[in-house]
């Protein structure tokens, strides 16, 4: 078994290297570093415009294979991923930024897929009933509601909120209240404010997918024909559905969590811009608009790492629920 | 599970399995067995949310198409004595903050991101329809080729792929969007596809057509893809939603429409500073677009359901 | 009141006192949405004693699996249940989901069809079996629960139990979960064992040793038994009384000799006779039961077999007949018939129907007593058809075969994993496989699933060079041959698929479907829909319904049209896989019939992929018998079926089971041990040394030869025979297919 998530590992390992290497040649290619010189005033001299280039290794003069092996070399020899339009070390930005976006995303991810097979489990065995009907319709109006909508429409009803009692019950500009001082129990509680917004649009998308997917897992479970073998040996409806029908409807959903990963990811940027965090989805756009070749090469071998391991564990939690993998 | 060698589940409830008979043509005589495409369109037909669906996206298409008609002002035009107000009867949105109507803004930018939804998601269907078919149809070589290019582009999330490509279709229409996003849309389709293929292409009469000599793209278009078409219905009208929703998520963020076409996304992405002290900017346009998303996933799941005997039925 | 107390069958055990299990007039119906309701079980009643062994015989759709799934309480929320269930003493309807789990699994337990899905996949064997015994018995630990597992399992014959209890289901052969499936029924000891099509998917090697454990787990529990099955073979040796039912009735009930000497009810003397009996096949034709069962939404009036009954008369269209004695004269207030809820009152005074169930022979049709008291006789009721014109063509010997084999070889690599995979073994599918066939000859090729017959058409068909050994069709060798001629050559080659849902595309008429094959050879469309018509014609279906679809069809018809297609291109060889075996019992005869007239019609050459030994015997002229890739006994088939000399082929004939209690009873068996190794192991010497029944029988030098030279086919007069001990062979008595022939079967 562990040879077989060893194997897949490695399989991941390859695809997410190829990824990265595709995406620093794409951003090679589609972003114009030199542009934004150009247009300062006073414009800079060509000279001056190469070295800098020259200096971010991002020159395009410089073959796009030879400044891909060069960023691997570097990247390989002496942990850099070189350095941004601002001058900033790419890997101290993503060092100090990606507390920020995992924090959200994990804590959004793992209440959203906990709320998510919860709901659906419920939904499937209450099948057709009016809560069953109330979690159906939900999810179908989160999956029409894009995540910055989600984010701006909770910011305007945590105003109305606010407005309502009169002080600032909850805070959600910023990951933190700039300028408070106080115990580390005090910069905590703030923090866990102001994570409070974000975090519930996130697990607002994960359990509406989950609860999904989870519930017509569990509607084929319900009608296997080992469900009818565990009522036949004594066991009662319920404790059958319990017992035998959520263990095997697990299995399918480590596969699931791979793929609404993906989803996950691209809330949580979002989310964080709306929220005016400054994580991993800033630094990831604000890279685009700038032209910062380094800093986009960088943010997506984050992001392909993140891949990486969301893959492989979702490849571990499938062969610990389900034995049939396991040799 | 043996109810099934006594009733037959494809309806959902348990149907009456037309049981062998001789070869005397009795079936001249008696209740002819329903197709599949009457069966589907039964049990379609039968489903609250598959009506109230239809009815809101008829009704919304509608309203996009002849709206702007019946409107006295459009969306460029200023009405300088009214801006920043509130919706009143003149504006029935209300105006932005130099007198644009946000009501003829908001049907503008409802038009576009249907074109764009209606055109992108149906490309992604057919990428996937031909990825996938093909890969699982000749298998070894072909197959591992392609599962591995769409393993690849699975490893970013779309969104960001999009983001980075956004320079490549910054400078042109909005045709071009709409074509990268069918381009990145495509890939779990394709698999699903892909599976399918592998099954049908064991089953008897592909063999049967295999044996007799049909050549490959015959087998594909005449046994194969008609074979997923329920599943490929569901996938385009799922990805005029998944389209959409891309659309206005990248030109929320300042990289797909780009002014001075309109969409909901520019829309909402103008509205959002404001959201807090003049909601209407945002609100109206958010609900417009979530309306719309959510008439177009309740005709998906409806036919999904529809489709497929076991995603609807609890057979406890 | 005296006629009623017939003599009962004496190898049935006592009927006295109360019985075990009491249904009366029990109905199922499932409700549809915007729909008729399904009636699946419209007002049976019977009564099984403790220790009786109850066969429950009818055709999918009849009803039989859903009235027994209502007495456990296993039927959907959905359905709706009426009549009453007595169970020792106890009303199983009026309890609820967790009273009846005390009695599920405990007094009552079940065994299901298919043993795979039957299990759940993440728990062991072992736990699954140690959780049935702790539901039930609380002062039972945890770890002497696994260990009364473990001796269950040992029970149920399954070697190595303490390392088996720790497997996962995957990991058991189909005929190891159903013994497991046992082990879990007879954990608590309970009177009443349930067992649904129990053998079903299995082969009949292991269908035989599921029986015998099945008898074995009633003899140590002394419980009850009710076998639910379609194959009347299986409960002719097994059963004590015999229920036949039709349409969600019972048609039939009477104790298992009575049944299959004396049937009075035509539908149950229609299936009898279309059975092909490995006794009398190939002597005479099948005698087809033609119609199909009324659909269950919409019943007609009247006896619902009568549209398909040869003797129906106007009161049969009339009125539907009760269950009734015939033949003995019965007090007038005995006859209750008609089960409607009207008409059984429980508190009934004196006998009720379910009195006239204890110890009658009872059948349901107006013409019963004409039957009973041989007015009517069998053959009357359903004659056998006019034999062949001409009987088997004479093989014409000097000429070349339609089909030659020579040595192939199929290998496929077994390998593990997918970037850096690695190959870990050998499946040796097909291993040195040689046949031929003559035009107009049939070939049956049989074996248990997994023995390489399906890998050897499949080369055949797939027309392509073989990783070694030749393949000759009308003489070229596809090896050797381009496109054009290839494509030339698959117009002489065409196959007919065991399951005629599958093997005809669901999006196509089926006007289409026949004609598919011409379209490749350029035939217009013109040409091509006349040649539909034809096909249809000959095929005996109507040529009007050539744009209707699959779904339309009945499975009979639909195997008529996969046949129709297979014509299409008049092909010289026909390739049979498992033409029948999907096909209900009544169903087959027709279809075999067909497939002989068209042989003789056509003068085609078939190649007869099969399990079921009858049917080889009844359509083939040469059989071949093959094991783990190879052909262990090749010969004409009267001959091989007289006289097998390979141990294996006298053990698939003797595991095979025959539809006629007598000769069932009386007949002894060569069972094999165990299942089909992997075909990844290497054997060395006689690959069939690990379940030879011979081999356990030899002198330790004989043992040694062969245990260390691979037996070839050797000549033993008409029959090859790969075996080393031919000549020692007395096993034979399985094989004494003594019996008179004919009429032994109705």
């Amino acid at each position: 078994m562990a040879f077989y998530i060893f194997r897949r590992f490695v399989n991941y390992f390859i695809l997410s290297a190829i990824a990265t290497c595709l995406a620093y040649v794409v951003a090679s290619l589609a972003l114009d570093p030199a542009s934004k010189y150009y247009g300062r005033n006073p414009q800079p001299s060509r000279q001056t415009i190469t070295n800098i280039l020259n200096g971010l290794g991002v020159n395009p003069d410089v073959p796009v294979l030879e400044r891909l092996w060069n960023w691997i070399v570097n990247l390989v020899v002496h942990g850099s991923l070189g350095n941004t339009v601002g001058g900033t070390s790419v890997v101290d930005q993503i060092v100090s930024r990606s507390g920020v976006s995992l924090r959200l995303l994990l804590i959004g991810s793992v209440i959203g897929a906990v709320v998510g097979v919860t709901l659906g489990v419920w939904g499937a065995v209450r099948q057709y009933k009016f809560s069953d009907q109330v979690v159906t319709y939900g999810s179908y109006l989160i999956f029409a509601t894009p995540t910055f909508v989600i984010g701006v429409l909770l910011m305007i009803g945590a105003t109305a909120l606010n407005g309502a009692a009169g002080m600032q019950l909850i805070n959600f500009t910023g990951e933190y209240s700039a300028g408070l001082s106080g115990s580390w129990w005090d910069l905590t509680a703030d923090r866990a404010v102001h994570l409070l917004l974000p975090t519930l649009a996130l697990v607002l998308i994960g359990a509406a997918g989950y609860s999904r997917y989870q519930r017509s897992v569990m509607l084929d479970v319900l009608s296997a024909d080992y469900i009818r073998t565990a009522r036949a040996k004594g066991r009662s409806r319920n404790q059958a559905l319990v017992r035998h029908g959520v263990r095997v409807a697990l299995i399918p959903m480590s596969t699931f969590f791979a793929y609404s990963f993906g989803t996950l990811v691209s809330g949580s940027i979002m989310l964080e811009i709306v929220f005016s965090f400054h994580g991993m989805g800033e630094f990831t756009l604000n890279a685009i608009t700038q032209s910062d070749i380094n800093a986009v090469a960088g943010s997506t071998l984050f992001l392909a790492v993140l891949v990486l391991f969301s893959s492989t564990l979702s490849e571990v939690l499938y062969a610990a629920l389900d034995p049939r993998v396991r040799n | 599970m043996s109810l099934l060698e006594e009733t037959n589940t494809a309806g959902g409830t348990p149907v009456v399995t037309p049981a062998p008979g001789p070869a005397v043509p009795d079936v001249i005589s008696g209740r002819t067995p329903l197709s599949r495409g009457r069966l589907i369109w039964r049990r379609l037909s039968g489903a609250s949310r598959f009506w109230v669906g239809a009815i809101a996206i008829a009704a919304i298409l509608l309203w996009a198409i002849l709206g702007p008609l019946l409107y006295p002002y459009n969306a460029t035009g200023r009405d300088p004595l009214n801006m920043g107000l509130g919706p009143t009867q003149l504006h029935w949105f209300g105006t932005n903050n130099i007198g644009q109507d946000l009501y003829a803004q908001t049907l503008v930018g409802l038009q576009k991101s249907i074109v764009i939804g209606l055109i992108a998601g149906p490309l992604g269907t057919l990428i996937a329809a031909v990825v996938g078919s093909v890969a699982g149809y000749m298998g070894g070589v072909v197959d591992r080729v392609l599962v591995w290019c769409i393993n690849l582009l699975l490893v970013l999330p779309s969104f960001i792929l999009l983001v980075i490509l956004s320079p490549l279709f910054r400078g042109l229409s909005w045709v071009f969007l709409t074509i990268f996003i069918a381009g990145f849309s495509w890939m779990i389709m394709a698999q699903v596809v892909r599976s399918q293929t592998r099954s049908l292409r064991d089953r008897d009469f592909v063999k049967a057509a295999r044996y007799m000599g049909v050549p490959i793209p015959t087998i594909l278009g005449r046994h194969i893809i008609p074979n997923v078409a329920s599943l490929l219905i569901i996938d385009a009208t799922l990805g005029v939603v998944a389209s959409i929703l891309a659309e206005t998520g990248l030109s929320y963020f300042g990289f797909g429409i780009r002014a001075p076409d309109v969409s909901l996304g520019t829309l909402l992405a103008e509205g959002t500073s404001a959201a807090v002290t003049r909601p209407w900017l945002f609100v109206f346009p958010a609900g417009v677009l979530i309306l719309t998303l959510f008439a177009v996933s309740l005709i998906g799941d409806a036919l999904r359901d529809a489709v497929d005997p076991t995603s609807g039925v609890n057979r406890d | 009141m005296t006629n009623l107390v017939s003599v009962p069958d004496p190898s049935a055990p006592t009927r006295a006192g109360d019985p075990l299990l009491e249904v009366t007039d029990l109905s199922v119906t499932f409700p549809q949405r915007g729909g008729p309701d399904v009636n699946a079980v419209r007002g049976i009643s019977y009564r099984v004693h403790k220790g009786e062994f109850l066969g429950i015989v009818g055709e999918s759709g009849s009803g039989k699996s859903v009235s027994s799934l209502a007495l456990m309480g296993l039927l959907p929320s959905s359905a709706r249940v009426t009549g009453s269930i007595r169970f020792g003493g106890r009303s199983l309807l009026d309890l609820n989901d967790r009273q009846l789990s005390g009695i599920r699994g405990r007094e009552i337990s079940m065994i299901f069809q298919d043993p795979l899905s039957a299990l759940t996949p993440v728990y062991t064997v072992g736990d699954q079996i140690a959780e049935a015994l702790l539901l039930h018995d609380f002062a039972l630990g945890k770890r002497a629960a696994q260990a009364r597992a473990v001796e269950l399992l040992k029970v149920v014959g399954i070697p190595a139990p303490e390392r088996r209890a720790k497997a996962f289901p995957h990991e058991f052969s189909g005929g190891m979960r159903q013994r497991a499936m046992i082990a879990m029924a007879i954990a608590n000891d309970p009177q009443l064992i349930i067992a649904d099509e129990p053998t079903t998917a299995l082969d009949v090697t292991i269908q035989a040793q599921i029986l015998e454990v099945l008898e074995k787990a009633k003899d140590l529990t002394g419980a009850a038994v009710v076998l639910i099955t379609h194959d009347l073979g299986v409960v002719a040796g097994h059963a004590d009384r015999i229920a036949v039912m039709y349409a969600g009735k019972l048609v039939e009930n009477g104790t298992t000799t009575e049944v299959f000497a004396e049937p009075h009810m035509p539908y149950t003397i229609g299936l009898l006779r279309s059975v092909p009996n490995m006794q009398s096949a190939g002597t005479e034709r099948l005698v087809p039961l033609e119609g199909r069962p009324p659909s269950l939404t919409a019943l007609p009036r009247g006896c619902p077999f009568a549209a398909r009954c040869p003797i129906a008369i106007d009161v049969c269209r009339e009125t539907e007949p009760g269950l009734l004695v015939h033949g003995v004269a019965v007090p007038n207030e005995l006859a209750l018939q008609l089960p409607g809820p009207a008409r059984v009152d429980p508190a009934l005074a004196g006998p009720t129907l379910a009195d006239l169930l204890e110890v009658e022979h009872v059948a349901a049709c107006h013409r019963s007593d004409e039957i009973a008291s041989g007015l009517l006789t069998r053959a009357d009721v359903f004659p056998r058809p006019a034999p062949l014109a001409v009987r088997h063509s004479e093989a014409l010997a000097a000429a070349e075969p339609v089909l030659s084999v020579t040595g192939l070889v199929r290998h496929f690599p077994l390998t593990k994993g997918g970037v850096f995979s690695r190959q870990i073994g050998t499946v040796r599918a097909v291993d040195g496989v040689s046949f031929s066939i003559q035009a107009g000859q049939t070939l049956g090729l049989v074996g248990e699933s997994g023995c390489g017959k399906s890998t050897t058409i499949l080369e055949i068909l797939e027309m392509t060079r073989p990783q070694a050994g030749r393949i000759l069709i009308d003489g070229k060798d596809v090896a050797g041959l381009g496109r054009a001629e290839l494509l030339r050559l698959r117009k002489d080659v065409q196959i007919v698929f065991q399951d005629p849902m599958a093997a005809l595309d669901p999006r196509l008429p089926i006007g289409d479907i026949i004609g598919e094959p011409l379209t490749v050879h350029g035939v217009k469309p013109d040409a091509r829909r006349g040649r539909v018509a034809e096909l249809l014609d000959l095929v005996g279906l109507d040529p009007q319904m050539a744009d209707r679809y699959p779904h339309e069809f009945s499975g009979g018809q639909r195997q008529r049209i996969g046949i129709a297609r297979a014509l299409a291109t008049n092909p010289r060889l026909v390739v049979l896989d498992e033409p029948v075996s999907a096909l209900d019992v009544s169903i087959q005869a027709g279809v075999i019939n067909l497939l002989e007239d068209l042989k003789e019609k056509l003068n085609l050459s078939y190649l007869f992929v099969a399990h079921d030994l009858a049917i080889v015997r009844q359509i083939a002229d040469t059989v071949a018998v093959m094991y783990l890739g190879r052909i262990v006994e090749y010969g004409p088939v009267a001959e091989v079926f007289a006289r097998p000399r390979h141990p294996y082929t006298q053990a698939l004939i003797s595991a095979a089971p025959i539809p006629d209690p007598v000769i069932e009873r009386s007949r002894k068996r060569v069972l094999l041990e165990g299942d089909l190794p992997s075909p990844t192991e290497q054997i060395d010497g006689c690959n069939f040394r690990s379940r030879c029944p011979l081999y356990t029988l030899l002198a330790d030098s004989d043992q040694a030869l062969c245990a260390t030279v691979d037996p070839v086919l050797r000549a033993h007069g008409q029959v090859e025979t790969a075996c080393h001990h031919v000549e020692r062979n007395d096993l034979a008595i399985s094989a004494s297919l003594a019996g008179r022939e004919d009429e032994l079967a109705p």
